[in-house]
């Protein structure tokens, strides 16, 4: 029971990371930009979290944990959507290969977060010693009163607030491009800039728009794993790039769907530590169950492309860019 | 009506050039409220292009445009939605994964949560209104190509037009969806609404407007009441007065049957039946022309034959062989089919969309169709080569070299470049489409000369062209495409202008198609 | 369509497509964009060491090319990655998104890794080599079959199918490493052979010298590139990618058949990425980890991209990359950061490289200059 409710927890965790990422890529995608730059936007968004504590927490006398908190979180999301505007720039003012940018965006990014990284580290006197110990509390802070209802409250209540509040704007993203007249606008942006740009609507803007504040959310993925998940320290391990492709494989998997991504961020955190809570795995045996979430993946796409149905299809102008004068 | 107030819409002295092209030349236009305004003229008469300046999509180099009486400037959709005018256009904007409901919407000012339960409201009040029939929640990607019409139309009237015009409205419906729309066009008429429909379906223009204004290469020509007008008399308007061209024309030396099609019928990915039960015959040492109004069939009909269409069942392509016998192509390969002798020289409206590959050079173009026989793992280039170079030298292809690509040619070189190749493979069939457009005289004559020296050597050819007068020099005999379907086949050399307009716009609907002459 | 108007209804700047630009202008904006991204670089390094970016050059190339040993090995990393990069380009050149190099190298790495610790001692050295060649790419051509086999067939999307196929190798080789974990706890697979025979190993070319590292990898994957070059531009086969590279219409105007392309190309990009692996293991690593392919597979897409597909191109390229990581490195470690600084410029550099390819591609007119067109 309990190792049961510990995978839970696992999985829940991992798929919060997940979640934002692939609820900020949903909104991208939406745009008809494919930004492939997931995982380095993700170490962006965990780097700026964790500097910014790491210097306030290091500058102010008497640090206080909301404050830290409230700056990690803000500077976090700016430096994402930074990430987000260098891949904006490149791709629809400079009409850059997608692909092309996003991968070089997810080196640049891993490159940038672990140089940083690592120095913090050096900074704060050796591997893991980093401490934002006031900032990552306040992160990770729950109702005792809530988590203490027997398993439920340990499932669904023992967490930080970034757990919720990736429900949240999953919520809010899924409710803003099916219902409000903006995102009706984006999703036409996504799947037929010309049509779109006949009905005066200005495309460039909200391709910028929606890349630069989507990779804003997906970075909050890279700030929970930091400020969270590994209690505000800097690990050069890799998770981070793992979990940031997950994330690009859960779009595909929700469908282009946010709210779909909720349940499926979870699977994939269930699929992602499954192995550890099964019996009898030896280490080899376990590293081939962590396949799963990359054969679902592989197998729902499949099976898009089989049933051609078209709410499950991508938005149609994923990938190119828009360019009035090629028509 | 109440003629006596001022136009809804008065163009005067309207000009648009492209380059060197003068698309529309001090047009005068005029459309009064309650009103339909048939806009007549043949292929590139510049009848779209005059609508796209009042729909804000072009801006006119020169003239005046009056709404209600009042100069006005139109420079974008916005521009002229604001005026109250709206245009239908040929292919429709509409985003096929959105509702009906949402397409209607898009773009529109505001903020916040959609209201759909208003916006459904409004929707059905102007379907009540004029007849329509519109599910807003409908996908568009599920809707027939007269529902997506529909709905383009509904979505003009949401934005508060009160000037529509619609851009070949009937040219992708069956007829009694045609009926259909003719319907609702006369309600809003009826409601006071100027419509202006561009067309060349004289049957159709005779059927649902009030007066007709009429186009020729750019040039108005006049504007006549329909009551007052015939077929005949605005086929003469439409298509001027016969040009002398003095293109060669041999005798055709003992001609045979090539190519028999017979009930051939293709329908188009809407669903529309594009070919209707063709039957002809091409023979050898003979040019047989295709006459029609553009997307009337010829490029499905050509594509056929090439293997490159989906035929319906029933149809049948026979190709008789050099001794006789009849091989049946539907169901072959494209390959198989122009290794039987079949060339196709099509040149699509983007040139490259289709036969040659633009960032190729000139020599790797002309071993698309024969690099499998060349060499064995490597391709000899050499034979290309010397192709190229012989097709440049005859042919006069302006062009650096032949390791040009030919995306870098202009238009001319490319049509050269794509016919030579086709020519120089001896085929048996040689189809070709749109071999002059956009070519100077020179350049025209050399093709003319080229598929003359074909025929012959023997050769079936089968000439899809525009120009009436070429079509009526050139050819033998003349088939006449009327929205898929054969309307006639005339005997070139006795034929008139008149006929063959006239036979291309008017559907000869007691006559059965295939009727030979 | 509704243009950006403003009071004299041509815009301020307008973009217009270039019809061509000759070979050298090109190239020009090329080096030019790497000189500003260098500059950048320079910036950046000054603020975060103080240090004169002159004095970091000079010492990013001594980390790259100081002694014969640091040459060998930055030769030795440029030649992987122009292994990847030359696999690529038939794929790419076909317009088909094969971001599944990694992957590819990887199995390709794991079989060879597999035969060198199974039968590498009861085998004649050079038949155990072209064993290992065979198998390497035949492991490779399968894993990248499969994407296009669903691509031929159903239109599947094969730029996030190989993507997985990346996670599907990666967890397998973490599954052979944990099998052939040695010493035990450590993770790692360690040297193979385990009996410090050293068979399997690529040989070197020379015994004496500044050039005695020098591997046969150098030999092998120019051999590869001058093959791929030689395949692309005069061979049948090339022919018909680049035709369905172009447009699928015309291929199928033409006779090919798509579906046979699409296989058949990936076939091979698959097998020349699994020889990268290789490669990998048997000229350089002479062990089998997750970080094999380092990435590479990755960057050599960019390599592949920014080449145009000429695999001769790709030689500069790759070279250019793995000096300025190696020259990172050397930096890092010189002043104190980490070896992400490699990764860091490498971003730069091709941040720039990517952004200059619009002045390649567009042209801006200004508003009063150049001809109008409609």
């Amino acid at each position: 029971m309990s190792s049961l409710i510990s995978l839970i927890q696992a999985a829940i965790v991992f798929g919060t990371v997940i979640l934002f990422g692939s609820t900020g890529e949903i909104l991208t995608e939406k745009s008809g930009n494919l930004n492939l730059g997931v995982p380095g936007i993700m170490y962006i968004g965990g780097i700026a979290g964790l500097a910014t504590a790491f210097f306030y927490e290091s500058h102010a006398a008497v640090p206080h944990g909301i404050v830290g908190l409230l700056l990690s979180l803000i500077v976090s999301f700016a430096a994402a959507c930074v990430a987000g505007l260098i891949y904006s720039f490149l791709t629809i003012t400079l009409r850059a290969n997608q692909n092309v940018t996003g991968l070089t965006l997810s080196i640049f990014g891993s490159g940038v977060a672990n140089l940083f990284g690592g120095s913090l580290n050096n900074m704060a006197g050796g591997v893991g010693q980093i401490s934002v110990a006031v900032t990552s509390r306040a992160y990770r802070a729950y109702f005792p009163a809530l988590a203490g209802l027997g398993p439920v409250g340990k499932i669904v209540f023992q967490y930080g607030f970034m757990v919720y509040l990736a429900i949240i704007v999953a919520i809010f993203i899924t409710w803003f491009i099916n219902r409000s007249r903006v995102g009706l606008n984006l999703r036409a942006v996504g799947e037929s800039p010309a049509t779109a740009d006949a009905a005066s609507i200005n495309v460039t803007k909200y391709k910028y728009l929606a890349t630069c504040l989507g990779a804003g959310i997906s970075g909050l993925g890279g700030l929970y794993y930091t400020m969270d998940y590994i209690k505000g320290t800097w690990a050069t391990d890799g998770t981070i790039e793992k979990l940031g492709w997950l994330a690009v494989a859960l779009v595909i998997f929700a469908s282009w769907k946010a709210v779909r991504g909720i349940w499926g961020a979870y699977l994939f955190g269930l699929l992602f530590w499954a192995y550890f809570y099964i019996s009898g795995l030896t280490r080899a045996s376990s590293e081939l169950f962590k396949m799963l979430p990359y054969l679902v993946t592989i197998v729902v796409l499949i099976v898009v492309s089989l049933r051609k149905r078209r709410e499950n299809q991508p938005p149609a102008s994923l990938g190119l860019s828009y360019f009035r004068e090629d028509r | 009506m109440t003629p006596l107030d001022a136009a809804a819409i008065e163009m005067k002295n309207i000009t648009k050039t492209f380059g060197t092209t003068v698309a529309n030349d001090k047009v005068c236009l005029d459309v009064r409220r309650g009103e339909i305004l048939s806009l007549l003229g043949e292929n590139g008469s510049g009848k779209t292009t005059l609508m796209n300046m009042l729909s804000g999509i072009y801006f006119p180099d020169d003239g005046e445009i009056f709404v209600d009486g009042e100069a006005v400037v139109i420079r974008s959709p916005a521009d002229a939605y604001r005026l109250g005018i709206g245009m239908i256009h040929q292919h429709f904007k509409l985003v096929d994964v959105l509702t009906a409901a949402e397409n209607v919407v898009l773009g529109m000012e505001g903020r916040g949560k959609l209201n759909r339960r208003a916006i459904t409201a409004r929707i059905q009040e102007i379907c009540d209104r004029y007849g329509f029939v519109v599910d807003p929640a409908q996908k568009v990607y599920d809707m027939s190509v007269s529902q997506k019409q529909t709905l383009e139309i509904v979505k003009v009237l949401y934005r508060g037009a009160d000037i529509l015009i619609l851009d070949e409205p009937t040219a992708v419906l069956t007829p009694q969806e045609t009926e259909k729309l003719f319907s609702v066009i006369k309600n809003m008429r009826n409601d006071g609404k100027a419509v202006i429909i561009i067309t060349h379906k004289l049957h159709e223009v005779m059927e649902v407007s009030d007066r007709v204004a009429v186009l020729r290469k750019g040039v108005y020509v006049g504007t006549v009441e329909t009551k007052d007008t015939s077929p005949k008399e605005l086929t003469e308007m439409m298509m001027g007065r016969a040009v002398t061209l003095n293109i060669d024309r041999p005798e055709p030396k003992n001609p045979r049957t090539r190519l028999e099609v017979r009930h051939l019928s293709v329908r188009s990915r809407e669903n529309v039946l594009v070919l209707d039960d063709v039957n002809f015959e091409a023979r050898t040492g003979e040019i047989l022309g295709i006459a029609g109004i553009s997307g009337c069939g010829q490029k499905e009909l050509l594509e056929a034959i090439a293997g490159l269409q989906v035929t319906e069942k029933g149809s049948s392509i026979l190709y008789y062989g050099d001794d006789g016998t009849p091989e049946e192509l539907v169901g072959k390969k494209p390959l198989d089919i122009s290794r039987m002798g079949v060339a196709l020289s099509f040149v699509p409206e983007d040139r490259l969309g289709m036969g040659l590959v633009g960032s190729m050079d000139l020599a790797d173009n002309m071993m698309l169709k024969t690099y499998r026989t060349s060499g064995r793992l490597f391709a000899d280039r050499r034979p290309s080569a010397r192709l190229a170079k012989k097709v440049v030298e005859e042919l006069e292809v302006a062009t650096p070299d032949i390791s040009t690509p030919v995306r870098r040619l202009s238009g001319g070189n490319v049509q050269k470049i794509l016919v030579g190749r086709e020519i120089s493979a001896d085929p048996t069939v040689l189809m070709s489409a749109y071999a002059v457009r956009g070519l100077d005289i020179n350049t025209s004559y050399t093709i003319y000369h080229l598929l003359n020296e074909q025929k012959e050597k023997g050769v079936a050819v089968i000439y899809v062209g525009e120009e009436l007068d070429v079509l009526l020099e050139l050819c033998d005999r003349i088939l006449v495409l009327c929205s898929g379907k054969v309307n006639a086949i005339v005997d070139a050399r006795t034929a008139t202008r008149e006929e063959v307009g006239f036979l291309m716009t008017y559907l000869q609907t007691e006559k059965k198609g295939g009727a030979e002459t | 369509m509704s243009t950006v108007h403003h009071s004299h209804g041509v815009p301020l700047i307008r973009i217009v497509k270039r019809t061509s630009l000759s070979r050298p202008h090109a190239w020009a904006i090329r080096v030019l964009a790497v000189i500003l991204a260098l500059v950048v670089c320079a910036l950046l390094i000054y603020a975060l060491t103080n240090l004169n970016p002159i004095r970091v050059y000079n010492s990013m190339f001594q980390g790259a090319f100081g002694t014969g040993k640091r040459t060998w090995v930055t030769l030795r990393d440029s030649m992987t990655l122009l292994c990847i990069a030359v696999g690529l380009a038939p794929a790419f050149k076909m317009r088909f998104w094969n971001i599944g190099a990694e992957g590819q190298v990887l199995v390709g790495g794991l079989v060879t890794a597999a035969l060198m610790l199974y039968i590498g001692a009861s085998f004649p050295t050079w038949l155990l080599l072209v064993l290992m060649f065979v198998c390497s790419a035949a492991a490779g051509a399968v894993w990248g079959l499969v994407p296009a086999v669903f691509k031929a067939r159903w239109n599947t999307n094969e730029t996030l199918f190989t993507l997985m196929m990346n996670y599907i190798a990666i967890q397998l080789t973490s599954y052979f490493v944990a099998r052939w974990e040695h010493p035990f706890g450590s993770n790692t697979v360690g040297i193979i052979p385990r009996d410090g025979s050293k068979a399997g190993w690529l040989p070197n070319l020379l015994s004496e010298g500044f050039n005695k590292d020098f591997g046969w990898n150098i030999i092998i994957v120019l051999v590869i590139t001058a093959a791929v070059f030689a395949y692309l531009k005069y061979s049948k086969h090339g022919y018909e990618i680049a035709v369905v590279g172009e447009s699928e219409n015309t291929a199928r105007y033409a006779g090919i058949s798509v579906g046979k392309v699409y296989m058949r190309t990936m076939l091979l990009s698959g097998a020349i990425c699994g020889i990268a692996g290789f490669i990998a293991v048997s000229g350089a690593s002479h062990t089998i980890s997750v970080s094999t392919a380092g990435g590479r597979g990755f960057t050599a897409i960019i390599v592949a991209w920014l080449a145009k597909f000429n695999t001769f191109t790709m030689i500069i390229i790759s070279l250019l990359l793995v000096f300025l990581e190696k020259g990172a490195i050397q930096i890092a470690s010189e002043f104190n950061l980490n070896d992400y600084a490699s990764q860091v410029i490498t971003g730069i550099i091709l941040f720039f490289i990517i952004g200059s390819e619009f002045f390649i591609n567009y042209r801006l007119v200004f508003r009063g200059k150049g001809g109008h067109r409609a």
